[in-house]
């Protein structure tokens, strides 16, 4: 029943967006399910400087020691590179994963709730020998570190 | 285009110091050859124990091999186990289970590929596999990849420790069944006119680009493989075709007769080494 | 159960690791069908949650650049031996699964 009401609301063409407010203040519509979250800007983004900016509000960032990133020297395979993210940041609340070569720099966000630790794994496509790039928000503020990673093409395939 | 094969063809030609391809396939024994094969590889390689051999270029290369284990950190293929498993714990439509004909133990790697000297044909896991399907009127499985695939990850994966004992009986259909796989193995074939045995014994450890060939001595323990290129399970005959590709070489069938005879050599030569599959590989 | 995520999650002195292995084709739109020539539609996970102790531990998202059959991991302070990890993933396409595993 419930699913029909918000239906209705959609298809009232020129009343939607007045009748999308109505609904939202009525309780009908809960935000999370109508607003999407995913940062399309920031994944669609073609620069390392606007990803950051539409992701973390600022491109700004300093490099820092305190971000250790492991990745292979050389990625076996460009579609499966392993990619370890480890910082020691009091209050990190976010942390962001860049492939410079990959025509859409930004791979992946992680927002540390509840006891998370800035302490992520994961295995990322790259397109072409290019640094990983890690970025650590922490006390409103970028960190930054980044780590070359070359990627072959075999001689081998099958 | 043409630079690059005139390149892969002389890197893959040039001749180490064992000339082994020269032998006619009957002259020696299998005995002899292991004995041989084993000698050279562990000249070849100094330091590098036996078992490892069964993790192929990463025996060998660091960097190949960090990349490696951070992916068997979790590895890619353990959710296909779980398939293999329910695939080995669900009757057939009669009631019967791959239990049936295996006698209740998934722990099968050590018993294939074996000689049937009643049917004087090799005969390999996989193949028992669709065997026991069809004596028990389920439809035969694909060879190179899926289902099967998932199967022989699970019955694999219990069989690990197990170590390669492949005999090959004193009987001389045996014996050509194991020439003619042997024939294969150092047969030039296709466009590229390369064999096996130029890239995985006297190239072994060198580059083709980038690529690091692995050594022929623990080629068959590790499957299936999940191939990161293939970004599934895959099963040794479907290599088998990909690699007689690569050379612009016809590929033969996956268990047709050329692929179980060149497994069973194949698979002797590897005696003493662990089975280790499922694998995850590049 | 689900059926495209795998959880381990074991305690680490005060901290909880927690790897995981999600199936899904990680599809990025910039491939072509070799055989039909069409691109293949871009399919791919782009919210990853996990829940433990009542909390949102952490959510992440994610492109078509990570890697099919998704690999995972992350840890946290505040989790006990016995409790449940909980992980859901999204998909652009509309798909989602769940899993759960207890704590080691």
């Amino acid at each position: 029943m419930t699913m029909n009401i918000k239906r209705r609301v959609f298809l009232k063409g020129s009343l939607a967006a007045g009748t999308v407010g109505v609904a939202v203040g009525a309780g009908l519509l809960a935000p999370q399910a109508v607003l999407a979250a995913w940062p399309k800007a920031a994944f669609e983004a073609k620069s390392i400087d606007e990803a950051l900016s539409a992701a973390m509000g600022t491109a700004a960032n300093s490099a820092s020691d305190a971000i250790k990133i492991k990745a292979p020297d050389i990625a076996e395979n460009g579609a499966v590179v392993p990619v370890s993210v480890s910082a020691s940041f009091d209050g990190a609340e976010s942390i962001a994963l860049l492939a410079e070569g990959n025509a859409s720099p930004l791979v992946a966000t992680f927002n540390l709730g509840a006891g998370a630790l800035p302490d992520v794994s994961t295995r990322i496509k790259m397109g072409k020998t290019s640094d990983v790039i890690a970025i650590v928000k922490a006390d409103g503020k970028l960190h930054s570190a980044r780590k070359s990673v070359k990627v072959t093409i075999g001689g081998c395939g099958g | 285009m043409n630079v690059r094969i005139v390149a892969l063809a002389a890197a893959c030609a040039f001749s180490a110091s064992v000339a082994m391809a020269d032998k006619m396939a009957n002259e020696t024994t299998p005995a002899e050859d292991l004995k041989v094969y084993t000698e050279y590889f562990e000249k070849r390689f100094p330091g590098i124990p036996l078992k490892e051999f069964g993790n192929g270029a990463y025996a060998l290369d660091k960097v190949a091999r960090d990349n490696w284990e951070a992916i068997e950190e979790f590895p890619p293929y353990e959710p296909m186990i779980d398939a293999g498993e329910a695939m080995w714990n669900t009757p057939f439509a009669n009631g019967k289970t791959y239990g049936s004909c295996f006698g209740d133990d998934p722990a099968q790697r050590a018993n294939f590929p074996y000689w049937d000297s009643k049917r004087k044909m090799v005969v390999t896991l996989a193949l028992a596999i669709n065997e026991c399907r069809n004596a028990n009127g389920e439809k035969p499985l694909k060879y190179k990849k899926g289902k099967i695939a998932d199967l022989l990850a699970y019955m694999s994966y219990q069989s690990r420790g197990q170590v390669a004992n492949v005999e090959i009986p004193d009987d001389p259909d045996a014996i050509a069944a194991y020439n003619d796989g042997k024939n294969f193995y150092f047969s030039r074939r296709g466009q590229l006119n390369m064999s096996c045995a130029n890239c995985h014994m006297q190239n072994a450890g060198m580059h083709v680009r980038s690529e690091l060939l692995s050594p022929a001595l623990g080629h068959t323990s590790g499957w299936p493989v999940y191939r990161a290129k293939w970004g599934e399970l895959g099963t040794l005959h479907r290599r088998y075709g990909g690699c007689n590709k690569q050379v612009r070489a016809k590929p033969f069938k996956a268990q047709g007769k050329e692929y179980r005879n060149l497994e069973f050599f194949m698979a002797h030569m590897s005696n003493g080494v662990e089975y280790n599959g499922p694998s995850a590989r590049k | 159960m689900a059926k495209s995520i795998k959880i381990r999650a074991k305690m680490k002195g005060d901290t909880t690791q927690v790897k995981c292995l999600m199936t899904h084709a990680m599809e990025t739109g910039l491939r072509k069908d070799s055989k039909t020539g069409k691109m293949i539609p871009a399919h791919f996970i782009n919210e990853v949650m996990a829940e433990s102790g009542g909390n949102t531990v952490m959510t992440a998202n994610w492109s078509g650049g990570i890697s099919k059959n998704p690999y995972l991991s992350f840890s946290f302070t505040g989790g006990a031996k016995g409790d449940e990890v909980k992980i859901t993933w999204k998909d652009n396409q509309g798909g989602t699964d769940s899993g759960t595993a207890k704590i080691k």
